[in-house]
């Protein structure tokens, strides 16, 4: 295969990584976790910075490291390119420097490195700044710059991380539309490491969700919003997860019982339940919903047109309104509240997860 | 204030003593040329070495785990803290003419650093070369080694990372390093005196110099430290404002 | 006592100059006996060349003057008469030529007359075994030989310039050192081939330097004089320091270390 195919496993220390990651050519692979899960050692490992204990990586065929077969390729000799965090263009050199090095470094003569550095700074619409040093680039001039400079050394896998972690909030979606775009010039296996849910959703085909050192999903970016499997996921989603006993229709979450629509299903299960899905009310609703409890707000967010709460006992939940509706039903902490879910709103899958990755 | 006036005081105490009347024949005379010559060469020698040198061994100090890292430290770091007349004699007897390595370079090429401008560079160099590895090791220690790594990726060899990443990034500790190691080695004395001794136009820098005049001439020694502290401002300030980064 | 090479004489030239110094009388010499109330800290600035004769003064001076406290600075005599002149504030001060201390006392800075205490001469030095085979002052000449002498303005350095110039050799010089002491100690240690240094400081050395007689009519004789100095913190202690080191047993210490009497 032309893709990426890799079991990392490292100890280091206390921390201990086992994931596994495939990805195929022309594809953008998000490896999601939050902090402490072991990304930075993913990048380190694939970049070549730190070798495996066990496990292998192989890229378009070629090994790069198997201690089972004592085979390491060292990191300047491996085709991995990588946009790092906080991109560390070099300071001293200018923006044509920059893109050159690797060029430069992997033996083309300095008049070929310029030429094939100027054409990727074309590409990535950089023309008029081959002069610039880095402290004289916006963040989003910044990205591009270390975007090109690892595609000018046409490698077999683009490694990035945290690509839009630098930048303030108000320029990140305006970079974000502009890094899908460019992603798409490079044929090969692209992986983005990031903590943000919205990067990964909008520039990934598939989601690795890493969390201990293990990686618990993997799959569309659907299949983790409509079928998370574990907190972690549900919450990259924006979605409650909660566990429990499924019987006859009916699943006991340890308390307060969930009417599903799906009778066929038995045992431990993972319900999902939506923000959107879920109704909100002031008295009681008449009509055909199944569940309906009554509960208080204990949380309040307000993301523009859109509030997001959390309910308190006996079943919290996330719950998404519109602006509007929260001035109608003047919800504010505290408030009493009826909420109200059809069954078939509710998102059921049998509880597969062996028993140690249960928190 | 006070800080300032330990430093002004001696300056004001020299200038109030200068023979200004005698100073141009005093200044055009053959024993400040000679030492400022021998001086400048020496000095400059020194510093250039202390960095050919210093910088592999800050290099290895602070990117090489090795056992007894802590000793080797500590023994580059010596000549910061031994009196320069030791450092002299512990030179005579490695170096000199009887010395465990002085000995056998006499017998294989003739070549006797006592009482020759190259003894004048290797003590000061000495006592210089700790200033020049102190900083740049500082130096390496403190730079962000994920550039490093990111050269590394681009297909950089290690020796190319030093060369293009490493050393570039800390340019501006690796002239401080050197204007101090050229500072330390200007004002060299107890180094120089006792290892490579003391010959006009040869040996005799002008630490040495205005030691000598002090016994016969006291307005020649006092214009030889004018000259050194002249010398001495102009360049610590020229490259104070271009170079030195604010702490 | 000293190791000599056997085929000089020994002959040593007296050459004092006429100074206007009047050697110590002989009654102020005898009456070195212990004052009744000197007490405190007697700060003596003495030429390097009497460093090891001094120290053992020191310690007879303060067994026979319980409470007092003898500081020894020991250097170049040119230093230690700039050090007089900027104000140090020192009690005494033993010269290793007149020169020094006639300047000092045209300053205005010496209370009394300046005496001669005692007298040295002096000897071409070479290391022990004479690795350079250097038979006499001919030798620096020889620009293949590593060759030293005191600088300029240092009394030594002038003494051996003017028994040179007497033998009409111009030499041929690796380094002018600052003061006899480190002149010895690179002869001690095999740097330098020769040296002329006072045959006090070969006879200090034990073994290590091995001294090549002067001929009579070339040598000079070295005359040091002492000094109470007019500003001394302490002007009785330095009297009696002074009184001391013309006594007999003073001028004892100073014979056994090679010094002449004058």
């Amino acid at each position: 295969m032309r893709g990426l195919d890799a079991t990392l496993q490292l100890r280091r220390s206390e921390f201990r990584l086992d994931a596994r990651l495939s990805v195929p050519a022309g594809r953008t692979a998000a490896l999601v976790g939050p902090n402490g899960a072991g990304k930075s050692t993913v990048v380190a490992a694939l970049a070549g910075l730190l070798p495996l204990d066990a496990g292998h990586i192989e890229l378009g065929g070629e090994v790069l490291d198997d201690p089972s077969v004592g085979v390491l390729v060292p990191a300047e000799a491996r085709r991995v390119g990588v946009v790092f965090q906080d991109y560390l263009l070099f300071p001293h050199l200018t923006v044509l420097e920059n893109v050159a090095f690797g060029p430069r470094s992997r033996g083309l003569g300095g008049a070929e490195a310029r030429t094939r550095a100027d054409r990727w700074i074309r590409r990535l619409e950089l023309g008029g700044l081959e002069g610039r040093y880095p402290r004289d680039l916006s963040g989003g001039q910044a990205q591009r710059v270390a975007l090109a400079r690892a595609l000018a050394t046409e490698p077999g896998l683009l490694l990035l991380d945290e690509p839009l972690g630098a930048l303030d909030v108000r320029t990140r979606s305006v970079v974000r539309r502009v890094l899908a775009e460019h992603l798409a010039e490079f044929e090969g296996p692209r992986l983005l490491i990031t903590h943000d849910p919205t990067e990964a959703f909008h520039l990934a085909d598939e989601i690795h969700v890493l969390e201990g050192g293990r990686v618990t999903q993997a799959g569309t970016a659907d299949e983790i919003r409509l079928r998370p499997r574990t907190e972690y996921a549900a919450e990259l989603g924006g979605t409650t997860l909660v566990r429990g006993t499924a019987r006859e229709g009916a699943v006991d979450t340890g308390g307060h019982v969930l009417h599903i629509a799906d009778h066929g299903i038995e045992g431990p299960v993972l319900v999902t339940l939506r923000p959107t899905s879920i109704s909100v009310h002031r008295a009681r609703p008449e009509g055909s919903f199944r569940n309906i409890w009554r509960t208080r707000v204990v949380r309040l967010e307000q993301h523009g047109h859109r509030v997001r709460f959390l309910t308190g006992a006996p079943l919290p939940v996330t719950v998404e309104v519109t602006a509007e509706a929260r001035v109608e039903l003047a919800l504010t902490l505290e408030t009493e509240i009826w909420v109200a879910l059809k069954a078939t709103e509710i998102g059921v899958q049998p509880d597969t997860s062996p028993e140690e990755s249960k928190p | 204030m006070a800080g300032l006036a330990l430093f002004a005081l001696p300056l004001a105490g020299l200038l109030a003593r200068t023979p200004w009347t005698r100073l141009p024949a005093l200044l055009s005379g053959e024993v400040v040329g000679d030492a400022l010559r021998v001086s400048a060469v020496s000095s400059v020698a020194a510093a250039v070495v202390s960095l050919v040198l210093g910088v592999p061994l800050a290099w290895i100090l602070a990117r090489v785990a090795f056992p007894g890292r802590a000793l080797v430290r500590g023994i580059v770091t010596l000549p910061l803290v031994l009196p320069p007349v030791v450092g002299g004699a512990a030179l005579l007897f490695a170096l000199g003419r009887r010395g465990l390595v002085g000995a056998p370079l006499e017998a294989a090429t003739g070549l006797v650093l006592p009482f020759s401008l190259w003894g004048v560079i290797v003590a000061n160099t000495f006592v210089a070369m700790p200033f020049l590895v102190v900083t740049v090791e500082g130096a390496l220690h403190a730079q962000d080694r994920r550039y490093e790594d990111a050269a590394a990726s681009l297909g950089a060899r290690r020796w190319t990372v030093l060369r293009r990443v490493t050393l570039p990034m800390i340019a501006p500790s690796l002239v401080s390093g050197l204007v101090l190691s050229w500072a330390r080695a200007f004002g060299e004395f107890g180094a120089t005196i006792t290892f490579a001794g003391n010959l006009q136009g040869r040996t005799q820098t002008l630490p040495l110099a205005v030691f000598v005049a002090l016994e016969r001439d006291r307005d020649t020694a006092v214009v030889i430290s004018l000259v050194m502290v002249l010398v001495s401002l102009l360049v610590l300030v020229a490259l104070r404002n271009r170079w030195w980064r604010a702490p | 006592m000293r190791p000599q090479r056997p085929a000089r004489a020994v002959v040593l030239s007296v050459v004092l100059c006429a100074c206007g110094v009047q050697s110590a009388p002989d009654n102020l010499a005898d009456s070195g006996a212990p004052g009744a109330s000197i007490t405190g800290m007697i700060l003596v600035s003495a030429a390097a060349s009497l460093t090891d004769a001094f120290a053992e003064v020191e310690a007879a001076f303060e067994a026979a003057h319980p409470g007092v406290d003898v500081v020894l600075n020991l250097g170049g005599s040119g230093s230690l008469r700039t050090q007089i002149l900027e104000g140090a504030p020192v009690d005494v001060f033993a010269s290793a030529d007149m020169a020094d201390t006639e300047k000092a006392a045209r300053d205005g800075l010496v209370s009394g007359e300046p005496r001669i205490f005692a007298g040295n001469s002096l000897q071409v030095a070479v290391p022990k075994g004479n690795p350079g085979g250097v038979e006499g002052l001919e030798a620096f000449a020889d620009p293949s030989l590593r060759l030293g002498l005191c600088a300029q303005g240092v009394p030594c350095g002038d003494l051996a310039r003017t028994v040179l110039a007497r033998a009409g050799v111009v030499p041929s010089l690796d380094t002018e050192e600052p003061d006899v002491r480190a002149l010895l100690t690179k002869i001690e240690l095999g740097e330098l081939d020769a040296g002329i240094t006072y045959l006090t400081d070969v006879a200090s050395a034990g073994g290590s330097v091995w001294g090549l007689d002067i001929p009579a009519d070339l040598n000079v004789m070295a005359a040091y004089p002492i000094a109470v100095l007019a500003h001394a913190p302490n002007p009785r202690g330095a009297d009696a320091f002074v009184r001391f080191i013309l006594s007999d047993e003073g001028r004892s210490i100073l014979s056994r270390f090679g010094f002449t009497r004058s």
